[in-house]
């Protein structure tokens, strides 16, 4: 097992080599410059001041200089300093990563605690109205546009009902507050945009809680359990569910990475200081060093993922371990 | 025919049918404005009202269709043929050529795909070509890796070693045998893909950087529903509507072809 | 609007801060009055909040190195120029209770306040202006300010409170360049500037100090209370950072916020509601920016004057306005704020004639000789692209009409959009354009140099559509080095009518500001400056106010 893992890990070195690479000098390439931003419409800047801006930044050497010196920072585990503000890339990218995390998370738990059982009504109750009503629902709440979405609840709950605020993390005052007030702030703020997100892929693991659990039903040991005479309840959650419920663990640790990953739309709309927008204005702004780190923790943390995935396999079926 | 496969079909056969006739169905052109009728609501004139630039939102939406249902088709269609010779060619050969196709397809899942996306329409521009061809551009790898998938279970079935016995070529068991078979899956994933990449466009209009005016998109016009909040109900219904019944359609027609091939 | 944006938080500096926010000082001899004026006024209450949406968060409070409008707009609360201007857009003492010009303009020697402390207590001085200085003109700071203050020869701090400043040639926008935001020496002496906690944690002489700052959420500010002026009324002052429109829209429903600028519509029509008239006054002030679309005069399609006038002709501004602004801009004629003293009142907008469009492209050579509608010269269909930046719909919308208005004359225009970014390095600075529609936000002092000069015509500078006019030339040259604004407006006014006649750019409309305030606010006189100059006055009386957790400290 430690010979399997060790060879993946290897692996892993010339793929984030060349993801690292392939970004790096595609970022570079791309039109536009990073000074720009700053300077640019300035009419008292002279021609000299550009010169030296782009000097100070390290942006005059050649591209794979600047590559090789990044990789050289990047060994240390030194993502550099924001070409935008100076401020250390790591620091900006800590600051946003809670935020993101916990809607994501929080939006996770509240996903799988409507998807699973509404997936396991709709299997009992399959070709019902209550299946079919719920199955158009679902996808219509997958087919709508986020912002379009967000906006519209956002002033049903907002405005016309007035229960909930429109945007941000927290209230003004919330540093007043005592601690159940916090919570309480905090969920009001959050409720919108954690039902936001969790809405998009309600429709598919509710949908696929549904087929794993009708196929489950439709097997031979199901028919015995019910001949047995057991209640349909004990049946259903006890038995059925248990087996239904495996794919939908593997979906759970799929979805690992992509808590970290934000969404620039859905963070624009409800003002939330989320990671989403750093990377888009990173990106808009040209500021290289940040976006090569968010990449870079993207890749790793898509690769662990996947090799974690890879090793429960492994670890489950012996014959892949010893493939190779 | 199951149900939710007519439905579906009906969908997206009365969106296509609109775009494909948007000349003769719509009384304006997209780009006429009228100052005199400004953000006007829905009339007898203007069917679906004006927006801002008094310009009429049906005939919009009806070329606008032509725009988001092209941007979908052909942005999955690079994808799909993308996903289809690499992830033949990995499943098929294997060994060395499968280690390659599928590192580089690992190196591309692994870049946030939204980065990819809005690298290229803010680097490029955002001509309707270049957001097609983006989007087909990050989205093969999931086509690759499932027809890989297939023809790795199929090429072991009797009937591709019966081929290979004969003395086939490579081309034709792979181009006749193979896909063929693996082509249910294939199209599902791609009906899918269509919906996404119309979603896709409208978010990137939100930001600005989807179809640019004055080219009239679904995305772009629904999002003037930001600016004209609480004074236009019909900028935001519509365009809104219109999206929201297309990405159904296509998931019906998904949904029914998956229970149509049998479930995978 | 990016480009707008830019321009004007350079210009938030380089006038001595101030546009927004800022308070008005009374010389001497009215602070007497003003002192009697306020002991018979009714009691102001202290306390409450005032919050604002920004679109963006500031990057960084150190006000050298700030470029960007949130930036610029904290740190003139937080920091006091040498000067700034008074609601009457003249300039008035601000750390430099006076100043004296001398040697024909050569020198400016500025009297400091002696009363100024720093947020921390220490006494401010003339070294901190010193040190502010020789920060601007360090080769190894990022400043983008510098250039203003390359032209000074020499810096001499006479004593404690007198400095000397020696210009190498009388250079009159100089001395609204002392607006420039002043930086406590003793904080920052020591100081590596690319890595201080100084960025987010700045010590300033304003009416207000910084409390904190939560990145992409929002900065808060308390008042002053040493402040040199007096204790301003309201207690906090907080930047919430709302991207979006809509939810900046949907705020002001929930009074989330306090205020924010408003588009035409929704000054309009949005907020013409009975909650919006409770609870929101609504401000239409001058704005200091302009829409235009420049020509790439090298191109030999515009080098002709007469084609470039007869697109002028052929294009109806007021349309433009109708549609655009719904009516709430103004046209304009010259690189001026229209109004201001520079603005030459007497060139006359040609009026929108497509008769006499096409008469102008006929001389030059235009004609529509197969009758398919456009204009043709030498087999060539008259053809030409707009480029615009993206993500600002209403230049788009500009564009839009432009092309409809010109198709009418025979005149094809494709319109293309374009990353901001790649918009200029691609496109503006590598002068890879036939037209732009873009922006400037202007400058108090109306010096031009920049953008009309022939000299700075090299990539990245202002004037990329290669205005060229030896008159105009002289006269720019001339206009900085007179002091006096009845004579120094002979030269602009000059200026405006010859750059008028040569249409390097259609000049399309000055959009008004419009914004919105809760109307909880007392104390607000709208002035040609805007309402912000004397924020330190405004105030919210005691059973009115809404954030009030503060003030019990």
């Amino acid at each position: 097992m430690a010979g399997y893992i060790g060879r993946r890990l290897l692996g892993l070195v010339p793929l984030l080599l060349g993801i690292t690479l392939l970004s790096f000098f595609m970022i570079h390439l791309a039109p536009g410059k990073p000074t720009v931003l700053q300077d640019s419409m300035n009419p008292k800047i002279s021609l000299d001041v550009r010169n030296r801006l782009e000097k100070l930044y390290g942006l005059d050497k050649s591209l794979p200089a600047q590559y090789f010196l990044w990789m050289q920072r990047l060994l240390k585990l030194d993502f550099g300093r924001s070409l935008g503000d100076d401020r250390l890339v790591m620091e900006k990218i800590m600051e946003r990563m809670p935020v993101t995390l916990s809607i994501n998370i929080l939006s996770m738990v509240v996903l799988f605690l409507i998807a699973i059982p509404l997936g396991i009504q709709c299997a009992v109750k399959e070709g019902t109205f209550f299946d079919h009503a719920w199955t158009i629902l679902l996808f219509l709440l997958f087919a709508a546009p986020t912002f379009w979405l967000a906006l519209l609840l956002m002033q049903f709950f907002g405005i016309t009902l007035g229960w909930l605020p429109i945007s941000a993390l927290k209230s003004l005052d919330y540093e007043y507050f005592t601690w159940w007030q916090k919570i309480g702030d905090l969920a009001r703020h959050l409720f919108l945009p954690i039902l936001v997100s969790a809405f998009g892929s309600l429709a598919g693991v509710s949908r696929y809680m549904r087929s794993n659990m009708i196929e489950t039903l439709q097997q031979p040991y199901m028919y015995t359990a019910r001949a047995k005479g057991l209640p349909e309840q004990t049946v259903i959650y006890k038995h059925a569910l248990r087996n239904a419920i495996l794919p939908i663990v593997t979906i759970i640790g799929l979805s690992i990475p992509g808590l970290l990953g934000g969404s620039v739309i859905f963070e624009s709309i409800f003002a939330l200081p989320g990671i989403g927008r750093l990377f888009y204005e990173a990106v808009m702004m040209r500021d290289y060093p940040l976006i090569m780190a968010e990449v870079v923790i993207g890749a790793v943390l898509t690769m662990t993922g996947n090799l974690i995935a890879d090793i429960a396999y492994a670890y489950v079926d012996p014959r892949i371990r010893y493939k190779k | 025919m199951n149900k939710t496969l007519i439905i579906g079909v009906v969908i997206i056969g009365f969106f296509t049918l609109i775009a494909l006739l948007a000349p003769f169905l719509s009384s304006y052109k997209p780009s006429d404005m009228d100052q005199t009728h400004m953000l006007m609501a829905p009339s007898a004139k203007h069917l679906l009202g004006t927006d801002s630039l008094g310009r009429d939102i049906l005939s919009r939406m009806m070329y606008g269709a032509r725009i988001s249902l092209t941007i979908g088709l052909i942005a999955v269609g690079i994808a799909t043929i993308l996903g289809l010779i690499l992830g033949s060619l990995a499943g098929f050969y294997g060994g060395f050529i499968d280690s390659l196709i599928m590192r580089f397809t690992d190196i591309m899942l692994c870049f946030p795909t939204f980065f990819l996306l809005l690298a290229a329409v803010a680097f490029l521009e955002s001509s309707i070509f270049n957001i097609m061809v983006i989007i087909g551009l990050t989205s093969w790898m999931g086509p690759a890796r499932l027809i890989r998938g297939e023809i790795l279970s199929l090429k072991e079935r009797e009937f591709i070693q019966a081929e290979r016995a004969l003395g086939a070529s490579h081309f034709r068991i792979i181009a006749v045998h193979l896909i063929p078979n693996a082509l249910g899956p294939v199209l599902v994933n791609a009906t899918l893909g269509i919906a996404a990449a119309i979603l896709l466009e409208s978010g990137l209009s939100f930001l600005g950087l989807g179809v640019q005016p004055p080219v009239p998109s679904w995305g772009n016009i629904l999002i003037e529903s930001k600016s004209t909040l609480g004074i236009a109900w019909w900028i935001t219904l519509y365009p809104g509507l219109a999206i929201l019944l297309t990405i159904l359609g296509f998931n019906f027609i998904a949904e029914g072809l998956k229970q149509k091939i049998g479930g995978f | 609007m990016a480009l707008g944006l830019k321009q004007e938080s350079y210009h938030t500096y380089r006038q001595g801060n101030i546009v927004w926010l800022k308070v008005f000082i009374e010389r001497l001899s009215l602070l007497v009055i003003a002192f009697f004026v306020y002991a018979s006024a009714p009691a102001q209450d202290y306390g409450d909040a005032y919050v604002s949406g920004s679109i963006a968060d500031a990057r960084t409070l150190i006000p050298i190195l700030a470029s960007d409008s949130a930036s610029s707009e904290i740190c003139s609360m937080i920091f006091n120029g040498l000067v700034k201007y008074d609601k009457d857009v003249s300039l008035v003492g601000d750390l430099a209770q006076s100043w004296e010009i001398q040697n024909e303009g050569l020198t400016i020697i500025f009297h400091l306040r002696k009363n100024v402390s720093w947020h921390d207590g220490r006494p401010f001085t003339a070294r901190d202006v010193e040190f502010t200085y020789m920060k601007l003109i360090d080769p190894g700071i990022k400043t983008p300010y510098s250039g203003d203050f390359e032209r000074v020869q020499s810096f001499t701090v006479i004593d404690d409170y007198t400095i000397k400043v020696t210009y190498k040639e009388p250079f009159a926008p100089g001395l609204s360049s002392w607006g420039m935001p002043i930086m406590p020496r003793h904080i920052l002496e020591n100081q590596d500037f690319s890595n201080t906690p100084f960025s987010r944690h700045p010590v300033g002489t304003g009416p207000y100090c910084i409390k904190s700052w939560k990145s992409q959420e929002k900065i808060e500010l308390v008042s002053y209370r040493e402040y040199f002026e007096k204790r301003p009324y309201i207690d906090r002052y907080i930047s919430r950072v709302i991207p979006d429109e809509a939810t900046t829209f949907l705020e002001l429903q929930t009074q989330g916020i306090d205020s924010s600028s408003l588009t035409p519509l929704q000054y309009l029509r949005q907020t013409d509601t009975p909650f919006f008239r409770k609870h929101y006054r609504k401000f239409n002030l001058p704005n200091f920016s302009y829409i235009y679309l420049g020509y790439n005069l090298s191109n030999p399609k515009f080098s002709d004057k007469r084609v470039r006038q007869a697109l002028n002709y052929a294009v109806n501004k007021k349309e433009v306005i109708d549609m655009v602004l719904l009516g709430l801009g103004r046209p304009l004629t010259g690189p001026f704020i229209p109004g201001s003293w520079a603005y030459n009142p007497l060139v006359i907008e040609d009026s929108f004639d497509q008769k006499k469009a096409r008469e102008l492209l006929k001389d030059a050579g235009w004609v529509d000789n197969n009758a398919d509608g456009w204009l043709e010269k030498e087999g060539k269909i008259f053809e030409f692209t707009i480029i615009t930046n993206q993500g600002n719909l209403e230049r788009i919308k500009v564009a839009e009409i432009i092309q409809r208005q010109l198709e009418s004359v025979g005149v094809k225009v494709k319109i293309k959009v374009v990353e901001w970014s790649v918009f200029l390095t691609e496109f503006i600075n590598k002068k890879n354009f036939e037209s732009v529609l873009l922006g400037w936000s202007l400058s108090r002092d109306p010096d031009n140099f920049d953008i009309f000069h022939s000299s700075k015509t090299r990539e990245g500078e202002f004037n990329f559509v290669g205005y060229r006019n030896p008159q105009v030339d002289d006269l720019l040259v001339e206009a900085r080095r007179v002091f006096d604004q009845e004579k120094r407006k002979v030269y602009y006014h000059k200026i405006h009518q010859l750059i008028y006649d040569d249409q390097p750019y259609m000049f399309l409309y000055a959009p008004d500001n419009l914004t919105i305030l809760q109307a909880r606010f007392k104390g607000i006189k709208p002035a040609p400056l805007g309402i912000g100059y004397n924020f330190i006055d405004w105030w919210v009386e005691k059973k009115e106010q809404r954030y009030n957790r503060i003030s019990s400290q």
